[in-house]
């Protein structure tokens, strides 16, 4: 009992005092830009109704998924494809380089181009974005299936989609899943700039909007809802990530233990 | 066999290339979309004739180093501090894993408001993106550290900063170094995003002034341009990285974080 | 009438970047149904090439092998293989019993029928217990178990051991070779077993092959008639496991000289003119 609540204050205490400081050091600001957080906090509730959740926070976190979605399916499987064969990974790796090497806000102006200014404008640059780290990665991690335990699976008659499904993407999920947690901030990332540069919702149109109305409040309650997705979606990616690759963690560890 | 390799990644490229000016020219995409090959080479070589373009990319330049030298500096000596004295990492743990997913572009509306177009906007956004990077990596690998070499060099008498130095930062370093690779590639996409959004100069700011200006094959070798310094800075930092750990690429997988 | 396992003029060379390595020269060696035979030679006398050859894991360069008949081109349905590398032939993200169960998945076995396999085969290594596991919270000789399970529930007509204990300490290494041994004389299973461990072979097998250096040729084919219960205690103080023992000794030593063997290599050598048993 007394382990979990030193636990516990450990966990709470640095986030208390760092929000008890900003509160006291901004308590009379009048600096326009760094409002009170007193204010700050009683002005959230005001901006962030559960109308403006639907009409702004839910279609950004649809593109994201959507996007994410295109980019994970794609980036595994054209980089299963890619790693299991020797040659055409030598074949595909000098471009694959170069196009993970683009920046992928760069890519929002050519995308409108072709794509518009809708929403499939977003989805398209959130998937162009993400599915290089995804791709990559896969390439890796199917590459470099152990070679004892391919020999395990050919001589037990282990082939074709047993195989995938049961030894390559299983050997390759810890990689693909660094890739997948890379492609997951640059989808944030894109998902707010592609709304800054041309949309009429969501949350990166929104918080552009209050900065261009000096709503410097609003602003901050709208960086605050960014940083707190952010951390939402990081948590759900762990519970995921610890769920698929709860064996990978314990061989780990009982690699550490044992070397 | 490096030789096949070698002319299969030029036949790569070749039929990369050799698509990228058929595909506009038999129209199957419309050229003003996605002009040809060519055109966009063309427009490349009047850029790397253009005075302002040089200027262009040394504001990138200056921006991704100046925000990855602060970041990896405040990085390492954050990450060790938090490692060494007793509890600190204990005590930051939650605040770390709180920060540390904010996405930095969050941060862009404020940068406007306090810094306008300048270089402190663009810091403001590279250092607080690469920074968690760097730290993370660094946290891990002190937490790497084996008891068994640190109780080795406590029984030879070795003292706290010799033990940072012979120990501790020998076991760090491999996580260090994929710390500063990551966030030199998370540098540049911070910078030329802060350049193109916010509109500090660079070649970002260049990029969105040929999208207002309709000229697609500029913007187009633009982006070729951001693409091969990504290119240069990812391959550059996977060199340094080989280089400096010869002798300890193969004890270790990166960490999946 | 054919023997079960029938290796002939099996010849492997490795090529590549201009380098040519002959790792087996020319290879002839009969396992009967039902038979334990041990291959042993020197470290680094392409043991493992053989046995892949044989498992059909590699093609070899000449010469054939059958199976009840049948030539081996791939993987046989009627092989099962034990890896040394008992921590990486098990798959890490699977629980023991699904590791087990993988390959008769693959072969199209009802669920019920599985079941049964996998049990039987984890009782009979003594690890009913450990279904539910992940490999790596077992211990080395508890995973070497678990691949051997996996081989038995596999029902191979011969099961093909790669120095399947070379990595474990000497206990457990002595408590699976009476696991082997146990297996082989309860269910009358099919074996090759390749080691670099003379005390291993001799202990093991009822015949020892024993194999020259590289590029390899069986240097002798030996009889052991050590009575078929043997002990890890009465059994390796036995002088007839002494003379045995000693004589593949000399012959490996002979082998590193790289001095011929002392008749022809495809004869049935005897150790001090004791009956030769032809087969």
């Amino acid at each position: 009992m007394t382990r979990f609540l030193l636990r516990l204050a450990f966990v709470v205490a640095l986030p208390l005092f760092l929000l008890g400081l900003w509160w006291l050091a901004s308590d009379d600001s009048t600096n326009p830009f760094w409002p009170p957080l007193r204010t700050i906090l009683t002005t959230f509730p005001d901006v962030w109704t559960s109308e403006r959740l639907r009409a702004d926070v839910l279609p950004s976190v649809l593109r994201l998924s959507a996007g994410y979605a295109v980019a994970a399916v794609a980036g595994v499987a054209v980089g299963t494809v890619i790693g299991s064969y020797r040659r055409v990974r030598a074949l595909c790796e000098p471009v694959l380089e170069f196009l993970r090497a683009i920046p992928a806000p760069v890519l929002i102006p050519v995308i409108m181009l072709f794509a518009g200014i809708g929403d499939t404008m977003k989805i398209t640059v959130i998937a162009s974005g993400c599915v290089w780290p995804i791709l990559l990665n896969t390439v890796e991690g199917v590459r470099a299936v152990d070679p004892v335990m391919a020999e395990t699976a050919r001589s037990y008659g282990i082939t074709g989609a047993a195989r995938l499904r049961n030894v390559v993407l299983r050997s390759a999920s810890p990689q693909i899943f660094a890739g997948l947690r890379q492609a997951l901030s640059i989808a944030i990332i894109l998902m707010v700039i592609s709304e800054m540069f041309a949309a009429s919702n969501g949350l990166g149109f929104t918080i552009v909007q209050f900065q261009r109305g000096f709503a410097v409040p609003d602003m901050w309650t709208g960086i605050l809802v960014l940083g707190l997705l952010g951390f939402a979606l990081s948590v759900v990616f762990q519970l995921v990530e610890r769920r698929v690759l709860g064996w990978y963690h314990g061989l780990r560890a009982s690699a550490r233990r044992s070397p | 066999m490096r030789g096949t390799n070698a002319v299969l990644g030029a036949t790569g490229l070749a039929v990369f290339l050799a698509l990228g000016e058929a595909v506009p020219r038999l129209g199957l995409v419309k050229e003003a979309y996605f002009p040809p090959v060519a055109r966009i080479a063309g427009a490349l070589g009047d850029e790397l004739s253009d005075d302002t373009f040089w200027t262009a990319l040394g504001d990138t330049l200056t921006g991704w180093a100046l925000g990855l030298a602060v970041a990896v500096s405040a990085g390492i000596v954050i990450g060790v501090l938090v490692s060494v004295v007793p509890y600190l990492r204990e005590a930051t743990a939650s605040t770390i894993e709180f920060l540390r997913p904010i996405p930095s572009v969050a941060l862009i509306p404020l940068a406007v408001l306090l810094y306008g177009s300048e270089l402190r906007s663009v810091l403001l956004l590279v250092v607080y993106a690469s920074f968690w990077q760097v730290l993370v990596q660094v946290l891990y690998g002190i937490q790497d550290l084996d008891p068994v070499a640190d109780e080795t060099a406590r029984s030879y008498g070795l003292g706290g900063w010799a033990r940072v130095r012979y120990v501790l930062w020998p076991t760090a370093l491999p996580y260090v170094m994929t710390g500063v690779r990551l966030a030199a590639a998370v540098a540049l996409i911070l910078t030329v995003t802060a350049e193109l959004v916010i509109g500090a100069p660079g070649l970002g700011a260049r990029i969105a002034i040929a999208q207002n200006s309709q000229a697609v094959p500029e913007m187009y070798a633009l982006i070729v341009v951001t693409g091969l310094l990504g290119l240069v800075i990812n391959v550059g930092a996977r060199t340094v990285e080989r280089r400096a750990l010869a002798w300890h690429q193969s004890v270790r997988g990166e960490v999946t974080v | 009438m054919g023997a079960l396992l029938d290796v002939s003029g099996l010849n492997k060379v490795y090529e590549g970047s201009g380098r040519r390595v002959e790792a087996v020269r020319d290879l002839t060696f009969t396992v009967e149904s039902g038979e334990l035979v041990c291959l042993v030679g020197p470290s680094g006398c392409g043991k493992t090439t053989l046995l892949k050859c044989v498992g059909g894991l590699l093609a070899p360069t000449a010469g054939q092998v059958t199976l009840s008949g049948r030539p081996v081109s791939g993987p046989p349905p009627g092989m099962a293989f034990v890896f040394q590398e008992y921590g990486r032939s098990l798959f890490p993200w699977m629980r023991v019993g699904d590791n087990v169960e993988l390959p008769l998945k693959q072969k199209g076995l009802s669920k019920s029928r599985r079941g049964e396999l996998v049990d039987d085969a984890l009782r009979s290594v003594g690890l009913a217990d450990a279904a539910g596991a992940y490999p790596w919270q077992l211990s080395g000789g508890m995973q070497q178990r678990v691949a051997i399970a996996r081989a038995l529930a596999y029902e191979p007509e011969i099961l093909l051991m790669d120095e399947p204990f070379a990595a474990v300490d000497a206990q457990t290494r002595a408590d699976l070779e009476d696991l082997v041994r146990g297996l082989w004389r309860e269910r009358g299973i099919t074996i090759l077993f390749v080691t670099h461990d003379i005390d291993e072979a001799v202990y093991l097998g009822e015949r020892v092959l024993v194999l020259s250096g590289s590029p390899t040729v069986v240097r002798e084919r030996l009889r052991i008639d050590l009575p078929a219960e043997r002990d890890q205690l009465h059994t390796r103080v036995a002088p007839r496991f002494a003379e045995l023992r000693t004589h593949v000794y000399e012959q490996i030593q002979a082998a590193k000289r790289g001095t011929p063997a002392p008749e022809p290599s495809d004869r049935i050598v005897d150790v001090e003119d004791r009956p030769v048993d032809k087969s």
